[in-house]
């Protein structure tokens, strides 16, 4: 963490939007590279997208803030149910609809912030955990609203700004849902830097501390949950419109577990660990379920175990870490 | 004088352990008091129970004429009752500057912006980069805290506790495992606080008390025994008997 601040920190006075411009560079680059390495597979990455800001919104509460939850599935789930809902009611234009799956996160975050940071350590995961079962549960009994294990299906968006056809290809997804993350992206790395974001990380180092310095602790972290459910809900609406189906493994347990264990890879507490944890895993579970459908969760054990091993802070942190040894070799020469 | 705090028997029981018993005493602004007592007697009780981290099981406190028992530790720090710990509580994967930047932009109410870049808001950096010139450690501003050394880390505890502009200040030890080259910047630290607030320093280091405080509070037990001038304690009996109490039960074996 030490080394990566101090990187991330040498461009706080260079050039005012620096950081910003990096990323939406950074996004239309990888953007780009998707598009050359999976080019008859645009809704895999359109999928993954939708994944890759349930990781930020996870990091969010989880690495900004130290809360622990396997029950972040639910924002996401729950958003995906609401734009389902609305857009089989008849509002089918997808900022609208971007917009329900924002509502209905941000309201699932407060609710589950509420509950969640009441608790502290061991009673909050399994708070956690038992709030994202309810919510499944919740999903599968429900079914004159959520279908069942049916699911919701039929979602057919109309086009972006009335100009983009949803098309086959997913090219349209592809672009709008790339699009959203690289807004959402630049929005939350200013967010993660201001001072309600420095304070939640004052929070997350020394609660104590922080109280000490006057801050009341509470209302933060439910904002902060808030935060978190919108950004988890424009990934639910994404998810939802570009698939056009809604069903129970958005809520499940195992999107859960498998975010939070993007989120570790790619390194909490920074959110381009969270977009490269969120990228590289689910890549490589394409990949490597396609190449072997018997033995790829084996790989998949042998990535993390990998990692866990030589860079047990995240790979953004490994990479801080090589990049400043970089800068520092080049310096002395 | 006015009196800044006033404690009005004020008791803190676990269970049947009565650590503090009816202490009453008052600070006034420009006191400079130090508080002492052998181990286990119950000062850093009295320090939580002043801040707020512990309710009193009985008494009063007041700041500055209002009842400030009830409230928690938020309120009585924008009322402007401070303290620092006996073992340095920061925030650990920030900057030195963010530390002392964060207790300045908490107590301007500037938490609440979501959108601005935190250090380097001007009304914020003037004051953060000023108490860590004061303090000296204005080189260290962008360095994390977990790499800075134990002193350092006593002096940025210092400046924070500084950038929330205290009317009573409460130090915990302020000197306790500083390496000895680097203790006397802590105690150049602490003569230079502004002179309008009230300062309780809580310290073993008796050459540092002599120094420091203009009056004495020695606690026994869980009760005040002694106030008076640095010049007193020395020949008080009570006190004397106090400390070789303490050091009779320490060598009995365990």
């Amino acid at each position: 963490m030490s080394t990566l601040s101090t990187v991330a920190r040498k461009s706080d006075g260079a050039f005012p939007f620096a950081s910003e411009l990096t990323a939406v560079a950074s996004i239309a680059a990888l953007g780009v590279l998707g598009y050359l390495l999976f080019p008859d597979d645009l809704a895999f990455l359109t999928r993954l997208i939708g994944i890759t800001l349930l990781v930020l919104s996870l990091d969010l509460v989880t690495g900004y803030c130290g809360i622990a939850t396997l029950g972040h599935a639910a924002l996401f789930g729950v958003s995906t149910y609401a734009v389902g809902n609305a857009c089989l009611g008849g509002l089918r234009d997808p900022v609208a609809l971007l917009g329900v799956g924002i509502v209905a996160g941000a309201i699932m975050g407060i609710v589950s912030g509420a509950l969640i940071t009441r608790f502290r350590g061991l009673p909050q995961l399994v708070i956690s955990i038992a709030l994202g079962q309810l919510v499944a549960a919740l999903a599968n009994k429900l079914s004159s609203v959520t279908g069942g294990s049916d699911g919701l299906s039929g979602i057919t968006p109309t086009p972006v700004l009335g100009l983009f056809h949803f098309d086959m290809y997913s090219r349209t997804a592809f672009v709008f849902s790339l699009v959203v993350l690289g807004i959402v992206f630049v929005l939350l790395l200013r967010f993660v830097r201001s001072p309600f974001g420095l304070l939640c990380q004052g929070i997350r180092d020394d609660d104590l501390r922080a109280q000490m310095i006057g801050a009341v602790i509470y209302p933060r972290l439910i904002i902060m949950y808030a935060v978190s459910g919108a950004v988890a809900g424009v990934g639910g609406a994404l998810n939802a419109m570009t698939a056009g189906v809604v069903g129970l493994d958005s809520v499940s347990f195992e999107r859960s577990a498998e975010v939070l264990v993007m989120l570790v890879l790619g390194g909490a507490g920074n959110l381009w660990g969270a977009l490269f944890g969120g990228i590289i895993f689910q890549i490589f579970e394409h990949i490597v379920s396609a190449t072997n459908p018997f033995h790829w969760m084996t790989l998949v054990g042998l990535l993390l175990i990998g990692i866990v091993l030589f860079v047990p802070r995240g790979i953004s942190h490994g990479v801080a870490v090589l990049w400043s040894k970089v800068v520092t070799r080049g310096g002395q020469a | 004088m006015t009196d800044l705090l006033e404690l009005n028997k004020v008791s803190r029981a676990f269970g049947g352990l009565r650590v503090n018993q009816d202490i009453s005493f008052k600070l006034a602004a420009g006191d400079r008091v130090a508080l002492i007592g052998p181990n286990g007697a119950g000062k850093t009780t009295l320090v939580n129970v002043i801040s707020g981290g512990l309710p009193p099981t009985g008494g009063t406190l007041c700041l500055e004429g209002d009842d400030i028992t009830r409230l928690g530790i938020p309120d009585r720090v924008r009322r402007g009752l401070v303290r620092t710990f006996q073992v340095t509580r920061l925030f650990a994967t920030l900057t030195a500057a963010e530390n002392v930047a964060l207790a300045v932009m908490q107590r301007k109410g500037i938490t609440r912006r979501f959108f601005s870049a935190a250090t380097s808001a001007p009304e914020v950096r003037e004051e953060w980069e000023k108490l860590l010139g004061t303090l000296g450690i204005a080189h260290l501003a962008r360095i994390t805290v977990s790499q800075l050394a134990y002193g350092q880390q006593r002096l940025l505890e210092l400046a924070i506790g500084l950038a929330l502009n205290p009317k009573v200040l409460l130090l915990d030890e302020p000197a306790a495992g500083v390496p000895h080259d680097e203790a006397p910047k802590i105690l150049e630290a602490i003569e230079r606080l502004p002179a309008d607030i009230a300062v309780l320093m809580i310290e073993h280091d008796m050459d540092l008390v002599f120094r420091f405080a203009k009056r004495v509070l020695v606690l026994a037990n869980g009760r005040l025994i002694f106030e008076g001038t640095p010049q007193a304690v020395t020949s008080d009996p009570e006190v004397r008997r106090a400390y070789l109490g303490s050091y009779a039960d320490a060598r009995r074996p365990a």
